[in-house]
């Protein structure tokens, strides 16, 4: 394959990627994108989401919160506070967390606290989301 | 001359300090390979966001955004010191903490109120003792910390920014330079100080923006500020240990020092005894005759 992109994903504690891609797509803060070789320059910021990219014609899910990326005509980097592959993530926890989150949401009135238990609630959304794309992608098994 | 007895005894402790040393020296110096890797592994991250932010801020007009912006009047300077939460690692805190208090009173002659943000066990106790005022204190966090903490240290900070409490920022850490030289730092936080001019120009203007420069840099500023904590963090500690280290080699080799004097005196005391016995023996024996 010819054109491929290289992509590069790091959080503060490590760097969790770096490899040659066909297709990368990221979840922006105004809506998700898609990258081929050759894409214009472009930097924006990241959602919690799922980020995917495909490799010989398999799909690879990450989990992303927080951060931003950086668009080149070769190369995408990932800035994200938070970054796991589909396989790290345990789907257990994830589950956990959402329910402790909605417990909270029912509970917290108070403003920072329900907007913080929001963002939980996604974040193990997400997580769990990622784990699904990724189990009937294929790329990893349950 | 010290008793025999005391000597021998001395000699005992003078070695048991000296196992306790060489282990807090190994054990320093595992510890420290291990904040180094952080440190590898965190800088490309901080770089990326240096060149970004810098490229980002240099095109816009600094009153776009409260974090950029520089107030006219300051009041309340906020110091963010980073210290270590264990001593015995040598001058490493009194260094830091000296850096920290040259900071405060140049500030205060200006007229200034300061406050300040400790991180870390020892500056915490060293002010508090002073009187000093301090916002915030973090402790007993040093021997294990990740981004979170970062977070929540860069989340007070700017929300006291914003409702005017401070009206600069500064933070104080130690740079790791190499293992023999840790170099305390000041350096200035808030408001972010913009860069000159982009880094290059090029094809780096050709980019797009999304949501738009404005939307991105109030993104981006906040987690710039947390970048540049976990930074001071991350090199405190690696220093802190670095210093303990070095503190701990010299504490080991002044053991061996003092075991030899010791012995020196024991032998003397040994050798003075066995005459003075002698002689009483000697004496007796004339007596008899």
């Amino acid at each position: 394959m010819a054109n491929l992109i290289k992509l590069e994903i790091v959080t503060p504690d490590r760097n969790l990627l770096s490899e040659d891609v066909e297709y990368v797509g990221a979840p922006g803060v105004s809506g998700d994108f898609g990258v081929l070789h050759n894409h214009t320059p472009f930097l924006t910021a990241l959602s919690i989401g799922s980020l995917f990219y495909k490799k010989d014609g398999r799909k690879y899910y990450v989990f992303v919160s927080g951060g931003f990326t950086e668009v080149t005509p070769t190369k995408v980097s990932v800035l994200a506070e938070v970054a796991e592959k589909a396989e790290e993530i345990s789907l257990e926890r994830a589950r956990k967390a959402k329910e402790r989150a909605e417990q909270r949401l029912q509970q917290e009135r108070e403003r920072i606290d329900y907007v913080r238990a929001k963002i939980a609630l996604a974040r193990a959304m997400q997580r769990m989301r990622v784990r699904e794309e990724a189990s009937s992608a294929g790329t990893i098994s349950m | 001359m010290a008793s025999f007895r005391e000597i021998q005894r001395k000699i005992g402790a003078v070695k048991k300090t000296k196992q306790i040393t060489k282990a807090m020296n190994m054990g320093a110096s595992a510890k420290l390979r291990g904040a180094q890797d952080r440190i590898e592994r965190f800088r490309p991250y901080a770089e990326k966001y240096f060149e970004i932010l810098s490229d980002l801020s240099a095109r816009v007009d600094p009153g776009i955004h409260p974090l950029l912006e520089k107030r006219e009047e300051i009041k309340n300077v906020g110091i963010i010191l980073i210290t270590s939460d264990k001593g015995l690692c040598g001058a490493f805190n009194s260094n830091l903490i000296s850096k920290c208090n040259a900071l405060a009173r140049n500030k205060a002659a200006e007229g200034k109120e300061v406050q300040l943000i400790c991180v870390g066990k020892k500056g915490y106790d060293f002010f508090r003792r002073r009187k000093q005022n301090i916002a915030d204190s973090y402790r007993e966090v040093m021997g294990s910390f990740d981004f979170q903490l970062a977070n929540e240290i860069g989340t007070k900070v700017i929300n006291r920014y914003l409702d005017q409490e401070m009206d600069e920022v500064h933070i104080v850490y130690s740079e790791f330079v190499s293992m023999v030289r840790q170099v305390p730092q000041a350096a200035q936080v808030l408001p972010v100080v913009q860069a000159e001019a982009p880094v290059e120009g090029g094809p780096q203007s050709e980019y797009l923006f999304e949501p738009s420069v404005e939307g991105l840099l109030a993104e981006i500023l906040p987690r710039y500020i947390k970048v540049q904590v976990y930074r001071g963090l991350l090199d405190t500690s690696c220093s802190e240990h670095a210093a303990r280290m070095t503190a701990m080699d010299n504490a080991t080799r002044n053991c061996d020092e003092m075991v030899d004097q010791l012995t020196l005196a024991y032998n003397k005391a040994r050798q003075a005894a066995i005459t003075s016995e002698l002689m009483d023996i000697v004496g007796g024996a004339e007596a008899l005759r």
